[in-house]
């Protein structure tokens, strides 16, 4: 059972060829691109959705935060479908594999750090110094914003892997539980599989929520840095 | 005037290349097969007509519904299935899983 458990994880391949290229690729053909000024119902709900979170997330920016739009977007577009996707029967799931987040965190907070220098050079810097300290706690204190600020990317990364992964785990185990129940009393299997049902109400809730807060946490550092 | 156009095109007879499936008899059908063109260039045009195809159908409609997406998670999850038939196989009822 433990092989199998994990089983879900590896990456896939059919045949020796690696699909999973084709697999991230897929939820971009669910989100059709709209041509006309009124499109079709689905294009615009879909629309709709686009500008409601631009709005929301996006305000609270300057114009020089504002470009980044684009690339926000699409990151929660991207996570949040794909974490969706994922909560399919037997589907893989791409963010459950730290490498691929690693890949979309680091570049993105190395982008926002490398803004924050190259044009506020002075406030980004000021920002390993809180204001107020006492003065001989200050080479303790910037050792320490330094390795917070290095560790960014790194929890943004592993945040995402982490929640993804468990819940899925959590699913299959007890579903697992649940089916090993029905055997021997079933008005338990009854309980595990409300606990199941429970779960998965809460992996959709999670799946939305963790886009959020890995788009949200990305503007929160440009925002910084602008 | 229409019946006698009518008439007249089915007089001459469509070259097997050009017929479209529901049109091919069952005896031409493996000729048929052969002759279609499986350059990656005619590969792109046949996922790109298939495409076209389903999504005129079922997206691109005035009142698009809940069907025409979940028909393509429905195959998404078919496909998985599929991929992952081998692991799969060991899971069937057995006394000790």
């Amino acid at each position: 059972m433990n092989e199998n458990l994990f089983a879900s994880f590896a990456t896939p391949t059919m045949m020796g060829l690696p699909i999973v290229i084709l697999i991230i690729m897929f939820p971009s053909i669910l989100f059709p691109s709209p041509n006309r000024l009124i499109n079709n119902r689905l294009i615009s709900i879909q629309q709709w959705l686009v500008q409601l979170t631009s709005k929301q997330m996006m305000t609270i920016h300057n114009s020089k935060g504002q470009t980044w739009t684009l690339m926000l977007m699409s990151l929660i577009l991207f996570i949040g479908s794909t974490n969706l996707l994922g909560l399919l029967p037997h589907s893989f799931t791409p963010t459950t594999q730290l490498s691929m987040n690693l890949g979309m965190a680091i570049p993105l907070w190395a982008g926002t750090v490398f803004m924050g220098f190259r044009h506020k050079t002075k406030a980004a810097l000021a920002h390993f110094l809180p204001q107020g300290t006492p003065i001989f706690l200050i080479p303790m204190l910037v050792i320490i914003e330094t390795i917070s600020l290095f560790i960014q990317p790194v929890a943004l990364a592993v945040r995402l892997t982490a929640n993804i992964t468990a819940g899925h785990l959590l699913m299959h185990l007890i579903g697992g539980a649940t089916l090993a129940l029905m055997s021997i009393s079933p008005s338990t299997a009854l309980i595990t599989f409300i606990i199941l049902i429970l779960l998965t109400i809460l992996e959709f809730a999670v799946a939305m929520i963790q886009a959020y807060v890995f788009t949200l946490l990305v503007s929160l550092y440009l925002h910084d840095n602008t | 005037m229409a019946s006698v156009v009518c008439v007249f095109s089915s007089s001459f007879s469509v070259p097997l290349k050009e017929k479209k499936l529901m049109e091919v008899k069952l005896g031409e059908l493996p000729s048929w097969i052969l002759m279609r063109d499986f350059t990656p260039k005619g590969i792109a045009g046949a996922f790109q007509r298939g495409y076209y195809r389903y999504y005129n159908k079922y997206i691109n409609v005035k009142k698009g519904s809940v069907a025409g997406i979940s028909m393509v998670l429905a195959a998404y999850v078919l496909f998985n299935y599929c991929r992952s038939y081998k692991e799969l196989k060991h899971e069937r009822r057995r006394k000790y899983h």
